[in-house]
């Protein structure tokens, strides 16, 4: 519980805090990116480089603008009546609480809970590289596939429709 | 084949880039301040006032007839008519303006004051160098800055003042034509007229 | 003696550190480090606009700035000062805290990214183990930052620059990292000082700069058209394009956060430049074994000087591009091409070397190249242009 831990966890709940409670919705996706880049800045902080620059490449880069992108597509940026009703801001309420207690079940359970200081695991660049082409290499293929039929159907999507048609 | 087109252009942006090293003719770039192309003769921005003579008081071609204040689209000459008579250049009695000002920051050099002046008095400067700390008086040309000699204006407009010259003195040597018709008439009748009166007298 | 004035930076350094107490030391370092960075990049950056703007007016004939000191050299401060003295307007309507943020952010992620870059030997302010990764990841920050410049000016200019900024961007932002994964494949590592001093022998006089093999020279000219995209450079400079929507997303600007959004664009083209350097041009490696005596910073910023003329000169030359050419040109060409280069730079990597493999990875790349450039072509036939919606 340094002083860094508690800063970077201030700025990511306040990010993340501030993105369910402001109004206008381009000021939530940023707020969003904070919270993403204050998480980024944790990875970093235990020393897992490789996350936590993926992190932002992925999230920032990435992520935050396709959601500003929709919002700014779909609707406008003014907030609507729906997201004042009292109904869903108690089953949001409940539902955020129901998670949590899970998650803090889980985590009081389990094994980090026992206070043993493990080894310091070494996750250079390279070991991931070794992990994810032999013990994980299935999973990266099968991921590499969904992403191509991603990517081909986001292709024939965005076609010419008169093309599409002949 | 793929980027051909590109690398002819980038030949011939660097043929550009040394040439104009090389060869001054390639830059067309007058540098203003210190050199200055010749002005075209047609060349016109602001009015100013014509006067004959040495005397821009005297000579001052204006009559004051305030056409040129009334035709000005953006209305920015002002005139004052004066209350006597002077005699101009011919010797005429004439009115003449008390004041007569231009507003430069207002005008639009359409030239209407010149086309419509029945006197030749106004006519297009040529000068554009006239930016001025005072936004409001440096702009307001009084009447003594307007005021330029015809040697002036044949200078800066040589064909066009030659040939105002030439209606000016044409139109004046027909007056004078007139005049001496009429004084010789004037000479010639009182002769048959006085002849009955002094043989009347007789 | 050439050795102390390559190190002379490093050892200045540590002079100074030595009177630093020790609980200050990280912070003396870090400052010590950065403020260099700080102040050479922006630097290069105003010597560049002098240039670019003489580069430029040479290229059409004429003579460019040449009133403010002797040759206009003293143009920049002239613009500098002009830019702080006037007036900063925020649109009634804009975003006033996103607004302002924009153009701070754009300015601090371009600087970020200097962390990883090596200016000379053993000049990096952080050597960091994933330090290709951290550029791309601070360089995606850049399109967050247009994209609030874009939105929060609520203009209609602005955001039509900030949408045709990112669609760029995240396009080419695909070729733009798969054209380096070459590099990082063959120096195994992330690291940019490791990737630098792999380049860094020499056989004979020659030096191991990755441009000088197939895979790499391919990857290199990918880099630098993906580079020149990302950092909205013409010919790719449609999202600023002055023409037709002024200048896009910072339209709405004016004053020195113009000049801030004016000094972002320019560290970034730096900053890729830079980077091209480090992946395939050998950092800062002399290009001889015999011109190692002069100092590593030199070489390092006479390429990016020589990249920065490069892209002076394409900027003179080419016209803009529309945006369905831009889009075709990304995924149809840029893109497949990368891949068959990383495939390229694989069978490289495991065939013996000797000629055997120049002429199978050339091969490759060139025939590859060919035929997405015919197939780039292909069904572009020439017409009377229908407007669909505006008849």
């Amino acid at each position: 519980m340094t002083i860094s831990f508690l800063l970077l966890a201030a700025i990511t709940i306040t990010g993340t805090a501030a993105a369910m409670s402001l109004k206008n919705l381009v000021h939530c996706v940023l707020a969003l990116t904070l919270g993403l880049v204050g998480l980024a800045a944790l990875y970093l902080r235990l020393g897992a480089q490789f996350v936590g620059f993926t992190q932002i490449l992925v999230y920032v880069g990435a992520v935050a603008i396709l959601a500003a992108f929709a919002i700014m597509m779909t609707r406008s940026a003014e907030p609507s009546e729906l997201s004042r009703s009292s109904s869903i801001r108690f089953s949001g309420t409940l539902i955020a609480l129901m998670v949590f207690a899970v998650l803090a079940w889980a985590i009081c359970s389990g094994t980090s809970a026992l206070q043993v200081p493990g080894p310091q695991p070494e996750a250079s660049v390279h070991q991931i590289g070794l992990a994810l082409m032999h013990l994980f290499v299935l999973p990266l293929e099968v991921i590499g596939i969904l992403l191509t039929a991603a990517l081909i159907g986001a292709g024939v999507l965005a076609m010419d429709e008169t093309r599409r048609a002949q | 084949m793929l980027g051909e087109g590109i690398l002819k252009g980038l030949t011939e942006t660097a043929r550009n880039f040394l040439g104009s090293y090389v060869n001054k003719d390639r830059l067309t770039t007058v540098q203003f301040p210190e050199e200055r192309l010749p002005q075209i003769e047609a060349t016109r921005d602001f009015p100013f006032l014509v006067y004959d003579g040495s005397d821009w008081q005297a000579g001052l071609r204006c009559v004051s007839c305030q056409i040129c204040e009334k035709e000005c689209p953006p209305k920015c000459i002002y005139i004052e008519k004066s209350k006597d008579k002077k005699p101009d250049v011919t010797g005429k009695l004439q009115f003449y303006p008390t004041t007569f000002d231009i507003d430069i920051s207002v005008c639009m050099s359409c030239q209407i004051c010149v086309e419509v002046c029945p006197f030749d008095a106004i006519k297009m400067n040529v000068e554009f160098e006239m930016s001025s700390e005072d936004r409001f008086g440096g702009l307001l040309l009084r009447k003594e800055q307007l005021a330029k000699s015809n040697e002036y204006y044949n200078k800066i407009h040589p064909t066009e003042a030659a040939a105002v010259d030439a209606a000016l003195a044409e139109e004046r040597a027909k007056v004078e034509a007139k005049a001496r018709q009429a004084a010789e008439a004037k000479a010639a009748t009182p002769a048959p007229v006085a002849a009955p009166v002094a043989g009347e007298t007789k | 003696m050439p050795e102390m004035i390559d190190q002379i930076f490093v050892l200045l350094k540590h002079w100074l550190m030595a009177y630093v107490p020790g609980t200050l030391q990280p912070i003396a370092s870090a400052v010590l480090s950065v403020v260099p960075v700080l102040i050479a990049f922006p630097l290069l950056f105003a010597i560049t606009t002098v240039l670019e703007r003489k580069g430029l007016g040479r290229m059409q004939n004429r003579y460019g700035p040449n009133r403010v000191g002797p040759f206009g050299i003293l143009q920049p401060m002239a613009d500098g000062i002009k830019s702080l003295t006037k007036e900063d307007i925020i649109p009634r309507t804009a975003d006033q805290a996103v607004h302002f943020l924009a153009p701070v952010m754009l300015v601090i992620a371009s600087f970020l990214v200097y962390a990883v870059l090596p200016i000379g030997k053993n000049m990096v302010i952080a050597n960091l183990n994933t330090g290709v990764l951290f550029f791309f990841a601070v360089g995606s920050m850049v399109e967050l930052s247009v994209f609030m410049a874009g939105w929060s000016s609520r203009s209609k200019y602005s955001l039509l620059g900030a949408m045709r900024a990112i669609a760029q961007m995240i396009s080419y932002e695909m070729p733009l990292v798969l054209a380096s994964v070459v590099v990082i494949m063959a120096a195994g590592s992330l690291s940019t000082v490791t990737i630098v001093n792999m380049q860094a022998s020499y056989t004979r006089i020659w030096p191991h700069w990755y441009v000088f093999t197939p895979w790499g020279l391919t990857g290199f000219v990918l880099f630098m058209i993906a580079a020149t995209a990302e950092s909205n450079r013409c010919p790719f400079d449609m999202p600023e394009g002055e023409s037709e929507i002024i200048a896009g997303y910072y339209i709405e600007y004016s004053g020195f956060k113009f000049a801030l959004f004016f000094l972002g664009e320019y560290l970034g083209m730096f900053a890729t430049s830079a980077m091209a350097i480090t992946l395939f041009l050998g950092g800062w490696a002399a290009p001889f074994s015999f011109l190692t005596w002069i100092p590593s910073y030199v070489w390092f910023f006479a390429k990016l000087l020589t990249i920065i003329m490069a892209f002076i000169w394409i900027r003179g030359t080419l016209p803009r591009l529309r945006m369905d050419q831009l889009m075709n040109f990304a995924w149809k060409f840029m893109l497949p091409l990368s891949l068959i280069n990383i495939v390229g730079a694989g069978v490289w990597h495991f065939m013996p070397a000797g000629f055997a493999r120049w002429l199978i990875v050339s091969l490759l790349v060139v025939v590859s190249c060919a035929l997405l450039s015919r197939g780039l072509r292909r069904g572009k036939s020439f017409y009377v242009r229908t407007y669909r919606f505006a008849s």
